[in-house]
């Protein structure tokens, strides 16, 4: 391969950009499931079905808007992604109702009850979308692609999936830092019975924080559909990327969510290019693997005395 | 004021506390005395229903609380500090204050709880965990108050704090009694900490109360020796 210096410079930069979107995406997985597991202490193996949910949302609210008002075809997206953080939230809000909430202290039950469900969502999808993928019908303004110079191309919507994710992260963050509710989170993942003994009533913040979490996983789904097609399986095959975001980060760090979301994504992103995609993933794993061998805390993790 | 009636408590298959009975008055300060293992930390769990009660009943001022959750005995007027402390190590001195506050106050913290803890006002953007023993002890007690109480629970407060701070401690503690009209239970192995504060002394062995004196007429000696070993 005969690549001059300035060509692998382009190449690095859109290969860079490319993994701004998978981190997009990526980031805003994990900071749901960060939360949930920080406050319930519960791993939520559904997690990426409800990114599935965003996105089939996304796509039915496309399809009706195109028959019904073709007129409102440039600006659905917006209803969109409030609806898919919406209709996501509400089924985690159920889902937390009706089955996490009874199985208090069972970890490892919550852990199969989760993965159970995952299954169920897919096959759910499959009996009412098909397996086969379907594609939101995307507003003009968000193809296409801005080219600063002649040999780099960005795309624009991953430039829109990066604003929507820059929204959601600093909305989360001034929540759990400056409201009551996120008071109520910081402290009942420190000290569960201790926040009990402090008026806090947990289980309604638990509720809370999952229907929050699942709710940030179906805006991922949302800005998914601008970067790929929706199938039955399209949160499932983000799941695991989505897991080792969040043990990379530290449990219970933010900042360290979204930096190991963004080690992680430009890692993977930038070795696709020059080799094979599966290779790409085998090498970030071992890499990440080796790292927390050495931090088995993640990437940050606050020190004060206990 | 606050009632216990026939309490019963324990962990599992073994039970801890056998019918235990107390009746503390408006503004009376009791003391429960007793070595480790003898039940003392387990009353307070129960009292707080952060252990489940197998029987007998908690009221406070009339109200049955028993059959509540524990921040719903917050609500109604209990509060507690307990062994260890327990503040929220990760978060602010600020933050953990508002952690007791009720969703009414905003946020605020009322002034006369900073102008009795000073040092928490002076530390309060400081973490938790980085106070010092005694001022986390402050702390727990600021953040338990901050929920308005009726009655305030506390477990072992001198336990690890220096003698010269455990003094002030007692002062404190009786001046919030006088300022809010509040009941206070307290359970110690330190009998000089208690001599100072108590309007009635408790002794629990075993998970039953053996000794009850009120403070005229309480025999120091024959409490220190149901505290030593």
């Amino acid at each position: 391969m005969d690549v001059s210096l300035s060509e692998f410079g382009a190449i690095a930069i859109m290969q860079g950009f490319n993994g701004l979107s998978v981190f997009c995406v990526l980031l805003l997985m994990a900071l749901g499931l960060a939360i949930i597991f920080g406050q319930m202490g519960v791993i939520n193996m559904a997690h990426g079905e409800f990114l599935t949910v965003g996105a089939y949302t996304t796509y039915v609210i496309s399809s009706l808007t195109l028959q019904y008002f073709p007129a409102m075809q440039p600006y659905y997206f917006f209803f969109a992604i409030i609806a898919a953080f919406v209709i996501a939230g509400a089924l985690g809000w159920l889902v937390e109702s009706l089955m996490i909430s009874k199985l208090y202290h069972r970890p490892l039950d919550t852990l199969l009850a989760t993965w159970g469900l995952s299954l169920v969502m897919q096959q759910a999808f499959r009996s009412i979308f098909g397996a086969r993928e379907v594609g939101a019908e995307m507003p003009a303004w968000i193809m296409g692609s801005w080219a600063p110079s002649e040999a780099i191309d960005i795309p624009r919507n991953g430039l829109f999936v990066m604003g929507l994710t820059l929204l959601c992260t600093v909305t989360i963050f001034l929540m759990l830092y400056r409201s009551r509710w996120g008071l109520q989170v910081r402290a009942t993942m420190q000290n569960r019975v201790m926040s009990r003994a402090v008026g806090i009533n947990t289980k309604k913040v638990d509720r809370m924080t999952f229907a929050l979490g699942c709710g940030v996983a179906g805006v991922a789904g949302a800005a998914f559909t601008t970067i790929g097609s929706t199938g039955p399986t399209a949160g499932s095959l983000y799941i695991v990327d989505t897991f080792l975001t969040v043990v990379f980060g530290g449990a219970a760090s933010l900042v360290g969510t979204i930096a190991s979301a963004f080690s992680i994504a430009q890692a993977q992103s930038l070795m696709e290019f020059f080799l094979s995609g599966s290779m790409a993933k085998v090498l970030t794993l071992s890499a990440v693997i080796l790292i927390l061998m050495v931090r088995p805390q993640g990437l940050f993790s606050s020190k004060v005395r206990k | 004021m606050f009632q216990i009636t026939n309490l019963v408590s324990g962990y599992g298959q073994s039970q801890i506390l056998h019918e235990l009975n107390l009746d503390v008055a408006k503004k009376e300060i009791v003391a429960v005395m007793g070595r480790n293992g003898m039940g003392k930390t387990t009353l307070f769990k129960s009292l707080m229903g952060v252990l489940p009660q197998w029987g007998g009943q908690i009221s406070v001022d009339g109200q049955d609380v028993s059959a509540m959750e524990t921040h719903e005995r917050v609500e109604r007027g209990i509060a507690y500090v307990p062994q260890g402390r327990m503040i929220f190590s990760h978060m602010t001195v600020l933050e953990n204050i508002q952690t007791g506050l009720p969703a009414s106050a905003r946020g605020k913290v009322p002034d006369d709880l900073y102008a009795l803890f000073p040092v928490l006002q002076e530390m309060r953007n400081r973490k938790g965990g980085n106070l010092s023993g005694g001022q986390q002890q402050q702390l727990a007690i600021a953040r338990a108050l901050a929920t308005n109480p009726k009655v305030l629970l506390l477990d072992e407060p001198t336990e690890g704090i220096q003698p010269s701070i455990i003094k002030d401690l007692a002062h404190k503690l009786k001046e919030i009694r006088n300022l809010r009209d509040l009941t206070i239970v307290v359970s110690e192995q330190v009998l000089s900490f208690t001599m100072e504060i108590a309007d009635r002394f408790l002794v629990i062995e075993k998970g039953k109360f053996v000794v009850e004196e009120s403070r005229d007429k309480v025999d120091e000696t024959m409490i220190s020796r149901y505290l030593s070993v």
